[in-house]
């Protein structure tokens, strides 16, 4: 039995794994064509660090990913605060909607945001769709994820401890800085990771709010994609999947040490 | 606890990209404009835009797109700031006749009279608009069909083998409405053109009845997977053939003696382009004999400029496809702007991919 | 009092931007989008898009997405419900690798890879003269076409969101209380006994989630059909991304795309009040 198991988990991880090993091994092939070897080399990353398209498409995917989730965090926190102290018919009403791009699938909340914005252009009679459409966009979709983390940490909070703050003569937004924040901060802060993560790896709402110049590294991975077998692209998803396992790999072993202590 | 630790190694890690930002702009050279270029996959050589930008300090933004369908669907809302496309002939038409095209100031564009006008006559004299201060020709080639000579041995000169049901799971198709419907049509003996429903409902069966044998519908990576030796049978544009067959030598091309379709690219400028001189500028560039001639070697695709076939060496003048024969060209007809039949044909491809 | 009033309705206040920015980006494009689907060219009232809809051609479309997305998901579930029960029985202390820590942060990575590139990563793989391929070429086997048909949609599938049927049926195993097995085990219930009767009914909700995980994106995606499908097969997503971005047809695409958000929608209503507990954040 426990063969089996360890076989069945190997079977697993072969499965998960073996795409993804062999963009890597195929990332150091000099030959284009994909079943043959043709020698190894490092070509494939030197292009790809002189990519200047590349390079553009990794800002824009981590300046959206950082300000969306900034933004969101701040604008969901208040919402929640504001939610939080709703009658209940109002709560449900609101959250309702607040779900409607959680449930959504992508491309319904994609194409509408499209609709809207190019029917905004219309009635102003200017502008494109682009680095700011791009923005609203991933705004639009993260805030509801942060209001959904906040939530449930305000209605565990202690409401009299923030009357009692106020009792005692501190100001509103002391208060709400002093005793609030510090409670609700673990809803923040996953907020924002989700966020974050949400923005990075988002890419049907992005392909259809976006506009001329401006692309995030998922729609010029697409783009890239459809065109064939890149060797670019496997040097590419080789460095992301070695950042990846090193991040994670480095905030697992910090929590570990932390839970030790 | 674990989490805020996550959040500021993202922090920190994105707090290096923004970083990296500025330096990269001021690294570049002060630019001296913009021009936003909307054009084909694959359909120019890089390292021109890079002189482009070096020669004038123009800073060019370079967007691509899969088909004229898609391009005119990106800019039909009217608010894209694309200062120059490169579209197809049709499509130039029936932008042309709904005012989505800025006329060109010839006098800026010098370099339009290396311009073989040979082409463009021909689809004129079709009777369409003529729509030539708007467009300055690019490319040109015709429709057909590349193959791969170890796995097909028969002489490939008709439509009729993209039916064969020797090659199922053999062939590509183009993923584009009306370069799939055009080997439909003219096998059934009806014009590329046609307004008749049932002729095109007639051409959507046979596609239909076509689509086991396809073995893809495939937009730019149809290059790769031919080179690859994926597939014995493609749909391709005969500048892309001859693209191919520089890189796999077992490719061969050819247009089907039953016709075909004869295409014409030309550089236009859409509304609401905020850069036109710069665009301007730029079809001027391309037009260049030398750019030109050098740009036709790298994309494969034949040039419209006199001047420059006298740059281009011989052994690509003679590769099957990069100049079609005069009897090719003849039996060959031009796309037509179909105003709102083209409805009827969206729904006869919708409905064959639905399938 | 009366001050308390005063502190909850300036709290009330910080959420009504939101509203008011809710209204704009969600509530105005769901009703444009509706709008749309109800108009043509000319702005006037149809249904004619609707009618379209449901004409069989497109019917199949629907009919195919749901068979696919249906058979990814039971394909997850068969796959990923014996991984979560293996790891939910594995040994948290052991310093070998296999340490249910250890396996769930392999199972976790490829998840936060770019979804485009897990997906591109397939075409190396099934092409004809891909790995696949080449290996049987080796051996002297005929080689098979693996790309570009139903079976490389759903295994594009099943490889993208098989972790999303992991995890929640992980979640619900790694929580049961031992107690009631072993209480079960007591009773002289066998191995197999014991699972069926006793696990596997506890561990539905995980179960639920994980096919509400997976179907979802499954039934909507158009990138695994386009990469993987080569549009010989298209879905749903495919679809509305050909009106809109090919056919430019918004009054369609609008349409197809009402009835998907009602389907989904509904979907979710079913399966939320077959699981009454949850509370909005269990979503994620």
């Amino acid at each position: 039995m426990r063969i089996l198991k360890r076989c069945y988990i190997l079977l697993m991880l072969l499965f998960l794994y073996a795409p993804i090993f062999v963009l890597m091994v195929f990332s150091f092939n000099s030959s284009r064509s994909r079943g043959r070897w043709g020698g190894f080399t490092t070509d494939w990353y030197a292009a790809l660090w002189s990519d200047r398209e590349i390079k553009q498409a990794l800002i824009t995917t981590l300046l959206i990913a950082v300000i969306s989730a900034v933004v969101a965090c701040i604008a969901g926190t208040a919402a929640a605060l504001g939610i939080n102290s709703f009658g209940k018919v109002q709560k449900r009403a609101v959250l309702a909607v607040n779900n409607l791009p959680v449930l959504n699938p992508d491309i319904v909340t994609g194409v509408s945001l499209m609709i809207l914005f190019q029917f905004f252009f219309r009635i102003i009679g200017g502008g494109s769709m682009g680095f700011v459409t791009l923005l609203l966009a991933h705004i639009t979709f993260n805030i509801p994820y942060v209001i959904l983390s906040v939530l449930p940490k305000l209605r565990q909070l202690d409401k009299n401890m923030y009357e009692a703050a106020l009792d005692l003569g501190a100001t509103a937004p002391r208060a709400f800085f002093k005793v609030i924040l510090p409670e609700i901060s673990g809803g923040i802060i996953s907020g924002f990771i989700l966020a974050f993560t949400l923005s990075i790896d988002d890419f049907v709402i992005s392909f259809f709010t976006t506009g001329q110049g401006v692309s995030n590294l998922s729609i010029m991975i697409y783009g890239m994609a459809r065109r064939g077998i890149n060797p670019k692209i496997n040097a590419l998803s080789t460095i992301i999947f070695i950042v990846v396992m090193v991040l994670l790999y480095l905030v697992n072993k910090i929590n570990k040490e932390k839970d030790a202590k | 606890m674990k989490k805020l630790v996550f959040a500021a190694l993202i922090l920190l890690l994105t707090a290096c990209g923004n970083a990296g930002e500025p330096s990269a702009a001021t690294a570049a050279k002060a630019p001296e404009g913009k021009l936003y270029i909307y054009n084909w996959g694959d359909y120019i050589d890089p390292e021109l835009i890079t002189r482009f930008t070096d020669e004038t300090g123009i800073k060019v933004t370079y967007d691509e797109f899969d088909t004229n369908e898609s391009m005119y669907a990106k800019l039909k809302p009217g608010n894209s700031n694309y200062d120059l496309i490169i579209p197809s002939d049709y499509m130039l038409e029936k932008m042309q006749s709904e005012g989505m095209l800025l006329p060109i100031d010839m006098d800026n564009v010098p370099n339009a009279e290396y311009i073989d006008r040979r082409v463009e006559d021909k689809y004129f004299g079709t009777g369409v608009t003529n729509y030539s201060d708007y467009a300055v020709p690019y490319m040109w080639g015709t429709l057909g069909i590349l193959y791969n000579t170890t796995m097909v041995d028969e002489t490939v000169d008709s439509w009729d083998i993209l039916w064969d049901e020797k090659y199922a799971d053999e062939i590509y198709m183009y993923d584009s409405q009306r370069d799939s419907l055009t080997p439909a049509l003219v096998k059934l003996g009806y014009s590329i053109n046609t307004t008749n429903l049932d002729e095109l409902n007639a051409a959507k069966d046979l596609l239909i009845a076509q689509k086991p044998l396809v073995q893809a519908y495939l937009g730019d990576q149809v290059k790769d997977k031919m080179i690859g030796g994926e597939a014995a049978l493609a749909l391709v544009f005969s500048g892309d053939a001859v693209f191919c067959a520089a890189e796999n030598p077992d490719l061969a091309f050819a247009v089907p003696k039953e016709g075909s379709n004869v295409w014409l690219d030309a550089m236009a400028i859409p509304v609401g382009s905020l850069n036109k001189e710069n665009a301007e500028k730029f079809i001027n560039f391309m037009c260049d004999p030398e750019v030109a001639a050098q740009n036709s070697e790298y994309i494969g695709f034949t040039t419209t400029n006199a001047e420059a076939l006298k740059y281009i060496p011989d052994e690509l003048k003679n590769t099957t496809g990069y100049i079609p024969p005069d009897d090719v060209f003849e039996t060959c007809e031009f796309y037509r702007d179909l105003k709102d039949f083209l409805k009827e044909y969206d729904r006869a491809w919708t409905e064959l991919l639905a399938r | 009092m009366k001050i308390k009033l005063s502190y909850s309705s300036a709290n009330r206040a910080a959420a009504y931007p939101y509203l008011l920015y809710m209204l704009v980006f969600t509530i105005v494009p769901v009703l444009l989008v509706i709008y749309y689907s109800l108009t043509n060219d000319e702005g006037a009232f149809t249904t004619a898009n609707f009618s379209r809809v449901f004409e069989g051609v497109y019917l199949s479309v629907m009919w195919r997405s749901v068979k696919l997305a249906a058979g990814s998901t039971l394909m997850c579930f068969l796959i990923g419900y014996p991984l979560a029960y293996v790891i939910a029985s594995l040994d948290t202390k052991s310093k070998t690798w296999l340490n249910r820590d250890t396996i769930l942060f392999l199972i976790i990575v490829p998840m936060w890879m770019n979804f485009l590139l897990r997906t591109y990563a397939w075409l190396t793989i099934l092409e004809k003269n891909g790995i696949i391929n080449s290996f049987l070429d080796m051996l002297h086997i005929t080689k098979l076409n693996l790309l570009y048909n139903n079976g490389a949609v759903v295994l594009g599938m099943v490889y993208n969101f098989v972790p999303f049927m992991i995890l929640p049926v992980y979640t619900v195993l790694n929580k049961m209380d031992n107690s009631l097995i072993e209480a079960a085990q007591d009773l002289g219930a066998g191995k197999l006994h014991v699972f069926f009767k006793v696990i596997f009914p506890m561990s539905i909700p995980g179960v639920i989630s994980g096919v509400n995980m997976v179907f979802m994106p499954a039934v909507t995606t158009f990138v695994v059909s386009d990469l993987l499908g080569g549009k010989q097969f298209i879905l749903v997503g495919n679809l509305i991304e050909q009106q809109f971005l090919t056919v430019y047809d918004w009054h369609f695409g609008s349409a197809i795309s009402v009835i998907l958000m009602i389907v989904i929608l509904f979907t979710i209503g079913i399966v939320g009040a077959a699981d009454k507990d949850s509370d909005g954040g269990q979503l994620i």
